[in-house]
């Protein structure tokens, strides 16, 4: 069958888009008396102009990169998790624990471990939606959104007990030991001569969201696992045909899912809040969805989406300061427009390129 | 504690649940409408919440509660036919559309809320007219001191606002036009088997759009109920995952209408034990945490997906759009 080139499916489709999704949103803007181009100009000032808005802006990026592989790595193999949400809370008591069973003296002690706990656990909270996938049939969609609420119930049960700091009211644990504060953007950077603002949250967690992009770009493209998760996704009867066992991949890819979208702990909850709180996850989770779907489920399209939509998050903060009648909501609504456009109204732009592009061509044959 | 105050407990409790089932059920009937026809939709959540809003605001502005609900209807429509766009006509995926349309409906309310009556995305409260009042059934004074039926009669099924009675009547409704009109059949049909139907020279694209509007019909009753009724206005994400537990107890009752009641009205009580009993003491052997029994709705969703009791089986095209053959 004729198709149009790729990168007009990979680049210009997508780019049509946003476009699209941002106009919608200026109309909004527009409809409520503002100024969009206003409103534009202050997001990008507060999201990049300054070294604290940069330092925000990496710090929410890194966030959405997490969440973003995890949607994508499932999006491979044809799973669509949307429990990000829930994996990334459940895995903040797995780094909570870890954080807050030794005197730790050092971050780089303290790490791998913390990595490992928030892996375990988020692996864990999507191992069982998996599962009842794989082996009973259960639609992996309601399943994880059905476990996002029974893991803020479970988070919200542990910090109102087991985990419940005894000094102060709130749903908290105490603070995680001082000696394994993660290194914020400006501490690794003042050595260099470089100047960053000390109270921007970025840390060196957003190094570990590039590794793991550059790791799921391996596994899916460069190793045998990564080939049967995407043959397995691209036609699940051919794959079982080809031996491929269905139940494996769907565990072992949900298990990877889980994992990555637990590595959100790590930047949250052991880079910047040095203790687990509540409401960390903040709406991340589904964040995920958007920035997988604006990057083509390509750990680099990711990258850029997530800086896109960090910067978003950020401009949105600062966007309040300059004008207050836009509410920092806006931000929700760009993303909700993201996803329609990008996600669900894909066909209404990719088929008319399509067409035109097969018109040009047949034109010039 | 005597049985007298145990039985008026009771009675509270159920009136209570009563009240708090009434969105469950109107939403879930809703996503019934819609996957019968074959249409995912987990934008139920996000539906309710807009048209919570819209009809907050109308009913503020207009002075009346009715207005309110209409233009509450109208708000959930719109995003019904987003969703219809995108799924029915454009082929997309129809959970993404319903990812979108609950993120629209987060960010639409407040940033348009907090536009007019800058108070953070709140409306101002509703009074008056613009706010429904209590039905009182006939009889209900008269029959308050009889004994056991007195109470229930007077105190449980009397003094609701008149859409809990609505959502009450569109149980049997829905049972009826699913089951016993030629349109309901069809629409089951194209939930089914949608080249049957389009066989038979019935436009699936049509039925499909049906569901969908009447799905944002209900829903859009769902919300209107929560900042018109239930509450005195709106506030910010006051849907609060009603719109999940009730795709929940569409699952629990495998898509089937009077089940979808008996659900609705499960879920409404646990969330009235979690309301009027946080912490419970079973013979002060063990305490329920009120966490699980906020969660219990999800997990007995989760073992009814799983199988192990009864296997919940969707509509079997649900999910996916409908190609012609060419």
């Amino acid at each position: 069958m004729e198709t149009m080139p790729r990168w007009a499916d990979v680049i210009l489709v997508p780019l049509i888009n946003l476009v699209l999704a941002f106009s919608v949103a200026g109309l909004v803007v527009l409809a409520i008396g503002q100024n969009p181009l206003d409103a534009i100009y202050f997001m990008i000032k507060g999201s990049l102009g300054s070294t604290r808005g940069i330092g925000y802006t990496l710090y929410y990026a890194t966030n959405y990169i997490f969440t973003g592989l995890a949607v994508a790595v499932a999006f491979h193999a044809r799973l669509f998790n949307i429990g990000g949400e829930g994996q990334a809370a459940v895995s903040g008591i797995g780094a909570a624990v870890v954080m807050l069973a030794f005197d730790w003296p050092h971050w780089a002690l303290a790490l791998p471990f913390a990595i490992i706990g928030a892996g375990l656990f988020g692996a864990a909270w999507a191992f069982i939606p998996a599962w009842l996938q794989a082996k009973r049939g259960s639609h992996i969609v309601i399943t994880t959104i059905m476990f996002n609420f029974i893991g803020a119930a479970l988070l919200g049960y542990l910090l109102n007990g087991l985990l419940k700091s005894p000094h102060t009211q709130n749903a908290e644990t105490v603070n995680f030991p001082e000696g394994a504060h993660l290194p914020t953007a400006h501490e690794v950077l003042a050595p260099l001569g470089i100047a960053f603002n000390k109270s921007a949250p970025a840390n060196i967690s957003f190094l570990l969201a590039i590794a793991c992009a550059v790791l799921v770009w391996y596994l899916l493209w460069r190793t045998r696992l990564g080939y049967q998760i995407r043959a397995f996704g691209k036609s699940e009867a051919a794959a079982k045909y080809a031996g491929i066992n269905a139940v494996r991949i769907t565990i072992v890819t949900m298990l990877i899912s889980g994992a990555l979208a637990g590595m959100l702990s790590i930047n949250v909850v052991v880079g910047e809040q040095e203790r687990l709180i509540k409401e960390f996850v903040e709406g991340a989770g589904f964040v995920g969805i958007a920035v997988a779907l604006m990057g083509r489920s390509h750990p680099f399209g990711i990258v850029l989406a997530a800086l896109l939509f960090g910067m978003l998050t950020q401009g949105g903060f600062e966007l309040l300061f300059e004008m207050p009648a836009i509410s920092r909501e806006m931000v929700l609504v760009i993303q909700a427009l993201i996803i329609l456009f990008t996600g669900a109204l894909n066909y209404m732009v990719h088929d008319p390129v399509e067409r035109l592009f097969l018109r040009r061509r047949k034109r010039k044959a | 504690m005597d049985i007298a105050d145990a039985f008026l407990q009771l009675v509270l409790t159920m009136d209570m649940t009563i009240r708090l089932s009434t969105v469950l059920i109107l939403a879930c009937l809703a996503g019934l409408f819609s996957e019968r026809a074959g249409i995912f939709d987990i934008g139920l959540e996000g539906k309710m919440l807009f048209a919570a809003f819209v009809s907050a605001v109308v009913a503020f502005e207009s002075g009346n509660a009715w207005v309110g609900v209409l233009a509450g209807i109208g708000a959930s429509v719109c995003f019904s036919l987003i969703h219809g766009l995108a799924s029915i006509t454009y082929r997309g995926n129809q959970l993404i559309s319903g990812v979108a349309i609950n993120f629209l409906a987060s960010g639409m309310t407040i940033v348009i809320g907090h536009a007019i009556y800058s108070k953070g995305g709140q409306t101002p409260t509703l009074s008056g007219a613009a706010r429904f009042h209590e039905i009182t059934l006939p009889f209900a004074e008269a029959l308050r001191d009889v004994p056991v039926l007195g109470p229930i009669w007077s105190d449980m099924l009397s003094g609701h606002k008149p859409i809990v009675y609505i959502a009450f009547l569109v149980v049997p409704l829905t049972w009826w036009i699913l089951y016993r009109t030629r349109f309901g059949l069809r629409l089951r049909a194209v939930g089914e088997n949608p080249a049957s139907v389009d066989t038979a020279g019935v436009s699936v694209i049509r039925y499909r759009y049906a569901a969908v509007l009447i799905c944002g019909v209900l829903c859009g009753i769902a919300g209107a109920y929560l900042s018109t009724s239930q509450a005195a206005g709106f506030g910010r994400e006051m849907t609060a995952g009603r719109g999940f537990i009730a795709l929940a107890a569409l699952i629990f009752s495998k898509w089937r209408p009077l089940y979808a009641l008996m659900a609705c009205l499960l879920f409404g009580l646990l969330e009235a034990i979690s309301n009027l009993y946080p912490n419970i003491d079973v013979f002060g052997l063990v305490q329920i945490p009120v966490q699980f029994t906020q969660a219990l709705p999800y997990i007995l969703t989760v073992v009814i997906l799983a199988g192990f009791v009864g296997k919940a089986v969707p509509p079997k095209a649900g999910g996916e759009a409908y190609v012609k053959e060419r």
